[in-house]
C-alpha cells in the first residue's frame, strides 16, 4: 500500500508539471498582451511598460516559470490581477460552488442510474427495457445548456419554483444556496444518469450471464440477493471508471452550465479570466483541475480494491 | 417407476434462434431412485447439461423454452411448479455442482459468505451459524484450516479446493438430489479421482440420489450405478452400469467405448465415430445417428425408433434390437 501511494504522488507530481509547462506555455504565446487587455487600447506605452514590469511579463521565459512555480512552492501562488486577490482564495471560493454542485449532480446520477440500469438489464428486450434505453439516447443526445435553459423556463419562469440563475453564497442563505444548485447539478446529472444506465445495464447483462449467477440461482437464492447481492458488485467496476471520470470532469467545473446559471463557480472563473487575460487565475484553476482530475482517479483505483478482492493495488 | 426420487417424462427443450428452433432435449425419459447414482453420458452439445438445468428451472431463457413433459421430483410436477416453489427447491431439495470451478464461484464473495448462503436462505439460519456450520462443510470436504478459509476469495485457492467449495455448497442443505454436471472435467487426473471420491462417500452418508452429467465414460464406469447414453437431445441407451460395459447394444454406445483408450491396449490409433453430430436446428427424420451409424439401414433413415425395454433393466432405442423387445413391466 505503501509503495502504491509513492507510486501515486510521484505520478501526480510528473503530471503537475508536465500540465504547469504546458499551460504556461500556452499562455506565453497566446497573443494579446496582458496589459494592453488590462488598460484599454488608449493606455500610453509608458504605463503599459510600467504594468509589463509589475507583472513580470518582460522577464524571459524561464524566469517567469521559475518565479511563478516558486510561489506555489512557497504556498502562497499567484495574485489575480482583476479581483485584486490571491488566486488560492480565488479558488477555494469558486470551490464552494462547483464542488457541491459536482457532487450533487453526480449523487443524482448514481441514484437515478444503478437502479435504472439494473432495471432495464432484467427486463431485456422489454418494453420496459426499450423505453428506458430510449430515455437514454435522448439524455445522450441533448445539448448540456439546452437541457439547462429549458429546465430553468420550466422550474423558475413558468413555475416559479426555483431562482433563474445566481447564487446566494453559503454564508448568506443555505437553503436558499442548495436551491441554486439544483436546477444545474439536475441539468448535469440527467446528461450523465443517461450514460450511467447505459454502461450499468450493459455491465448487468454481462454479469447477469456468468456462471456464479447461475450457481447463485441454483443455490435457491431470491432474485433480489441473486441480483443485488451476487451480480451488482461485479458489475460496478465499469461504472466506477466512468463515474471516477465524470466527477473529475464535473469537479473542472461545468463551463457552460455555470454561465447558463450565472454560478460563480471554478469554470466561469476560468473561462471569465481566459478573456480578461488574468494569467495567474488560469495557469492556476487549469493546475488545479488537472490535480483533481488525477486525485479523483486515485480515489477510483482505490473502490476498485475495495469492491473487487482480486484487485490488488500493490500489484504483486 | 413411481418410486422414483426423480421422474422425467418427455422432457423437450426448443432453443428459438433467429437461425432456427433447435431441439436441444427432445422427448428425454429418464428415472432416478432415491439414492441411486444416475450417469447421463454423451458428447459436448448432446442436451445433457440443458436437461439437468430444466429439471430445476433454470434453461436460460429467452431463447430455450420447456415444451413439452413432466418433471416429478417428490410427487411434484417441477414444470408446474410456480417460481417460489422452484427457488425453495434449488439449493434445499436439489443440490448443484457445476463444470467450471474458476467461474462457477462469485469472485468478490468469500467462501464463507458463498458456503453458508443456503442456510440462510432456507434454513433460516442466522448468518453466524450458518458460518460455523460452513466451516465444519469445508473442513468435511477437507480444505486445510477450513476456519481460516471462510474469509478468503475464490482466487486465492486451487482449482480442486474449488471444486470441493461448490461441493459444500451443494449438500450444505443436505439435499436428496445432487446434480453435478462435468464436475471433474477441468481437473486433472489425481484431483478428478480424489474429488470423485469425496462425492461418493458424502453420497453414502447423506443418502442423497445424484445425476452425474459428464462425457467422461471412465467417470460414469467409477461412479455410477446406471446410465444413460444421450445423443443429439434424444437418450438413446440407459443401463445398468456393469452390463453397459460389457455389452453396449446402441451403435452410438459402441463407438463411444471403443474410442476410450485403455491401458495396456497397445498404441494403435483410437477408434473414431465417423461424420459429426446433426446440428439441433436440423430437421431429424427417423434415427438421429443413422447418417453416421455403421449399421443403419434404410428404415433408419425415415422412421425414428422408440425407446424399448430389450433385456431387463435396459432399454434402448434402435431398430437393430426390434426384434429383441420385451413387454414393458409397469
Amino acid at each position: 500500500m505503501t509503495r502504491y501511494l509513492i507510486k501515486k504522488m510521484v505520478s501526480l507530481a510528473a503530471v503537475l508539471f508536465l500540465v504547469s509547462l504546458t499551460v504556461f506555455s500556452v499562455l506565453f504565446v497566446l497573443p494579446g498582451d496582458p496589459a494592453q487587455i488590462i488598460l484599454g487600447i488608449n493606455a500610453s506605452p509608458e504605463t503599459l511598460a510600467a504594468l509589463r514590469a509589475r507583472l513580470g511579463l518582460d522577464q524571459p521565459f524561464w524566469a517567469q516559470y521559475n518565479s511563478w512555480i516558486g510561489s506555489l512552492l512557497q504556498g502562497t501562488g499567484g495574485h489575480s490581477i482583476t479581483y485584486d486577490m490571491a488566486v488560492f482564495e480565488l479558488i477555494g471560493s469558486r470551490l464552494a460552488v462547483t464542488g457541491p454542485l459536482a457532487i450533487m449532480a453526480m449523487a443524482l446520477a448514481v441514484v437515478l442510474a444503478l437502479p435504472l440500469g439494473i432495471f432495464a438489464a432484467r427486463h431485456q428486450n422489454r418494453p420496459a427495457d426499450a423505453a428506458v434505453m430510449a430515455g437514454t439516447q435522448l439524455g445522450l443526445a441533448v445539448p448540456e445548456f439546452w437541457l439547462g435553459i429549458l429546465l430553468m423556463l420550466l422550474f423558475s419562469v413558468h413555475w416559479g419554483i426555483f431562482s433563474a440563475g445566481g447564487f446566494p453564497g453559503w454564508d448568506e442563505d443555505v437553503w436558499g444556496s442548495l436551491k441554486a444548485l439544483f436546477l444545474p447539478a439536475l441539468a448535469l446529472g440527467l446528461i450523465r444518469t443517461a450514460i450511467l444506465t447505459r454502461l450499468t445495464r450493459s455491465s448487468m447483462l454481462e454479469v447477469l450471464r456468468e456462471d456464479y449467477v447461475r450457481t447463485a440461482r441454483a443455490k435457491g437464492l431470491r432474485e433480489r440477493t441473486v441480483v443485488y447481492g451476487h451480480a451488482l458488485k461485479n458489475a460496478l467496476i465499469p461504472v466506477l471508471t466512468i463515474l471516477g471520470l465524470q466527477m473529475g470532469q464535473l469537479l473542472a467545473g461545468a463551463i457552460i452550465i455555470e454561465n447558463v446559471f450565472s454560478l460563480p463557480g471554478l469554470g466561469r472563473l476560468v473561462f471569465q479570466a481566459i478573456g480578461q487575460r488574468d494569467l495567474p487565475v488560469v495557469r492556476e484553476v487549469v493546475l488545479f483541475m488537472a490535480a483533481a482530475v488525477v486525485v479523483v482517479n486515485f480515489l477510483v483505483d482505490l473502490s476498485y480494491a475495495a469492491v473487487d478482492p482480486r484487485i490488488r493495488l500493490d500489484g504483486q | 417407476m413411481s418410486d422414483a426420487l426423480l421422474d422425467i417424462r418427455g422432457l423437450s427443450v426448443y432453443f428459438f434462434t433467429p437461425e432456427g428452433i433447435g431441439r436441444a432435449v427432445d422427448a428425454v425419459d429418464l428415472s432416478i431412485a432415491p439414492g441411486e447414482t444416475l450417469g447421463l453420458v454423451g458428447e459436448s452439445g448432446c442436451g445433457k447439461s440443458v436437461t439437468s438445468l430444466a429439471v430445476v428451472g433454470l434453461v436460460p431463457s429467452p431463447p430455450g423454452r420447456v415444451v413439452a413433459g413432466e418433471v416429478r421430483f417428490l410427487g411434484r410436477d417441477l414444470l408446474q411448479a410456480d417460481p417460489e416453489t422452484l427457488r425453495r427447491i434449488r439449493g434445499r431439495e436439489i443440490g448443484m455442482i457445476f463444470q467450471e470451478p474458476m467461474t462457477a464461484l462469485n469472485p468478490v464473495l468469500t467462501i464463507g459468505r458463498q458456503v453458508a448462503e443456503p442456510l440462510v436462505a432456507h434454513l433460516g439460519i442466522s448468518r453466524t451459524d450458518a458460518l460455523k456450520q460452513a466451516a465444519r462443510w469445508l473442513d468435511r470436504v477437507r480444505i486445510p484450516s477450513a476456519q481460516k478459509r471462510l474469509g478468503s476469495y475464490p482466487h486465492e485457492l486451487s482449482g480442486g479446493m474449488r471444486q470441493r467449495v461448490m461441493i459444500a455448497m451443494a449438500m450444505i442443505c443436505r439435499p436428496r438430489l445432487l446434480v453435478a454436471d462435468e464436475p471433474t472435467t477441468a481437473l486433472d487426473m489425481t484431483l478428478q479421482r480424489q474429488v470423485l471420491a469425496l462425492m461418493g462417500e458424502l453420497k453414502a452418508e447423506l443418502d442423497t440420489a445424484m445425476l452425474l452429467i459428464t462425457h467422461d465414460l471412465g467417470v460414469v464406469a467409477q461412479t455410477a450405478g446406471r446410465v444413460a447414453v444421450m445423443y443429439a437431445g434424444r437418450v438413446v441407451e440407459t443401463a445398468d452400469v456393469g452390463p453397459l460395459f460389457a455389452g453396449p447394444l446402441h451403435p452410438y454406445t459402441q463407438g463411444l467405448l471403443r474410442s476410450m483408450p485403455l491401458l495396456g491396449a497397445g498404441r494403435g490409433r483410437l477408434h473414431e465415430i465417423l461424420g459429426t453430430v446433426p446440428a439441433a436446428t436440423d430437421p431429424i427424420r427417423g434415427c438421429p445417428f443413422a447418417g453416421r451409424c455403421p449399421s443403419s439401414f434404410d428404415r433408419c433413415r425415415h422412421e425414428a425408433p422408440a425407446m424399448e425395454t430389450v433385456r431387463p433393466e435396459r432399454q434402448v432405442s434402435c431398430w437393430l434390437y426390434e426384434d429383441s423387445k420385451q413387454e414393458t413391466t409397469g
